[in-house]
């Protein structure tokens, strides 16, 4: 038998990749934005009911206690910690880690690059990524569209006024879908499957609904409709990065994370401990704040018109 | 049969959709960023061939299907089915329905060996071998030195199917014709 020891991407590949990351370095370092390394590691768990932590334990040399610890699936929490401790403007570079994602743009674990900037607004965060994406791929600046706008024109959907059993109906009609969803299973469902693959041309979808505000602040329009300061960017018909203009309210992101863990119950997952340092920072005050997670696997996709991750990462899961 | 979950949907895989039997040709993971995941399959249904895309949520699973490929040589058709026989020395055979045959029927030549596709032990599907040699039944008389190719007429095989052939072709003579394309390819 052969054993398979060849890296999935070419050595050409990941020389591209290091020049990049060197791009990405160089953007930060000329912004004067501090980078930051935080700890893989955490005592506490992601509280989004849709993502899958690894676990271990650390088992003290010697015998005692072990302690259960979670590989982050981004490094958002102590960020914030950071950034409620004062540390200004930060970003990050690191792998992250989710169980049971794999796929043509899927690898367990990802590099992914995060950065925060007090003072900023989600609008004006989203001038700075297309500076960034504009650096590394050369492309124009993105289109931007609210997610109701870019919704209705690939559905012909009212997310504010379409019932649930519309959203189903289109779902059995567009995706060949049956089965039962909550209505943001639904938009979800559309959204991946009939928007996502039309946004070919850089595209920044913000104005998310209000359900799916993940750490996102909620603001109220001048017609008063909620809908969460979250913004996405799609190239090539996929996701690149997610931003908020960041929740600071600690009591309200208390009841989110006590939402998830109600939902987390009836999906039947396991409930996760929670990350109460992250509570107390922002009641310790968060500074206002917008803050972005961008794929880099998928940047350097992009970059090399690459069609799966594993041409860009030395050793995908199935080689690891 | 066991159960599938969309993480084992691997192209080849057989399973149990909407009552009939299908082959899984792709399965793409998609999951955003925040939100639920879902597998967009593609599958063709092996009783009427169509191919279909269909969207599960990740984990949800499907019943395997009892479906083989099995090489079998064609015996002879009885009005009502189409006799087969196992090449591999167990001499059993099965008789196919017109439905099971109808897109090979253009093809249909005693001795030659198909594709017989067996759900629960039954023909479903039949594929023809990518080339087969047929006799011309019925053809315009044959231009007498014209080799160079240049026009072409239609030419009635043997079991029906007419196929373009160079002008040289006569009634009688039996052609190679490549079953994916309904194309002549020479004489045999």
């Amino acid at each position: 038998m052969t054993v398979d020891w060849k890296p999935s991407a070419s050595i050409a590949a990941l020389r591209r990749r290091a020049e990049i990351i060197n791009h990405i370095r160089g953007f930060f370092a000329e912004r004067d934005v501090l980078e930051v390394d935080t700890p893989s590691l955490s005592a506490a768990a992601v509280s989004d009911p849709h993502l899958f932590p690894f676990s271990t334990d650390y088992v003290p040399e010697g015998g005692g206690t072990a302690q259960r610890l979670y590989l982050h699936t981004s490094p958002e929490y102590p960020m914030k910690r950071l950034l409620a401790a004062g540390s200004g403007a930060i970003w990050q570079l690191c792998k992250v880690y989710r169980n049971g994602e794999v796929g043509g743009r899927h690898n367990p674990e990802f590099s992914m690059l995060e950065w925060y900037r007090p003072g900023f607004d989600h609008h004006r965060l989203m001038d700075e990524v297309d500076a960034l994406v504009g650096l590394v791929l050369g492309s124009n600046p993105a289109r931007r569209v609210s997610y109701a706008a870019i919704f209705a024109e690939h559905t012909g959907l009212d997310i504010h006024s379409c019932t649930d059993q519309q959203l189903q109906a289109l779902a059995s009609e567009r995706c060949g879908f049956s089965g039962e969803l909550l209505r943001d299973g639904w938009l979800n469902l559309l959204f991946s499957h009939c928007v996502e693959p039309k946004l070919l041309e850089p595209t920044m979808v913000y104005a998310f609904p209000a359900s799916q505000a993940a750490l996102a602040r909620i603001v109220v329009n001048d017609d008063r409709v909620e809908s969460a300061a979250r913004f996405e960017l799609f190239v090539a018909g996929m996701e690149l990065a997610n931003g908020y203009f960041e929740l600071t309210d600690a009591q309200e992101q208390a009841r989110r994370f006590a939402a998830d863990q109600l939902q987390r119950r009836a999906l039947g997952y396991p409930e996760l401990p929670l990350d109460q340092p992250l509570l107390a920072a922002l009641q310790s005050g968060l500074p206002e704040c917008a803050g972005v997670a961008l794929g880099v696997d998928r940047l350097v996709m992009l970059a090399l018109g690459a069609s799966r991750i594993d041409q860009v990462i030395a050793f995908d899961l199935a080689r690891a | 049969m066991a159960n599938y979950s969309t993480n084992e949907f691997k192209p080849g895989l057989k399973v149990m959709l909407d009552g009939d039997p299908c082959s899984i040709l792709e399965n793409e993971y998609v999951k955003p960023g925040k939100g639920q995941a879902f597998n967009r399959v593609k599958v063709r249904n092996l009783k009427n061939g169509r191919v279909n895309e269909r969207t599960f949520k990740s984990g949800d699973s499907l019943e395997g299907a009892d479906v083989m490929d099995r090489e079998m040589e064609y015996l002879y058709a009885d009005g009502e089915f189409w006799h087969f026989m196992a090449t591999d020395g167990s001499f059993e055979q099965v008789g196919a329905d017109e439905k099971a045959v109808s897109d090979c029927l253009n093809w249909m030549k005693e001795q030659v060996i198909y594709q017989v596709t067996l759900f629960n032990g039954a023909p479903i599907a039949v594929s023809p071998p990518n080339f087969v040699e047929l006799e011309v039944v019925e053809t315009d008389p044959g231009v007498r030195g014209d080799t160079s190719g240049g026009g072409t007429k239609p030419a009635k095989l043997v079991t029906g199917a007419v196929v373009k052939v160079p002008l040289f072709i006569n009634t009688g003579d039996v052609l190679k014709v490549d079953t994916r394309s309904a194309e002549y390819v020479g004489r045999a």
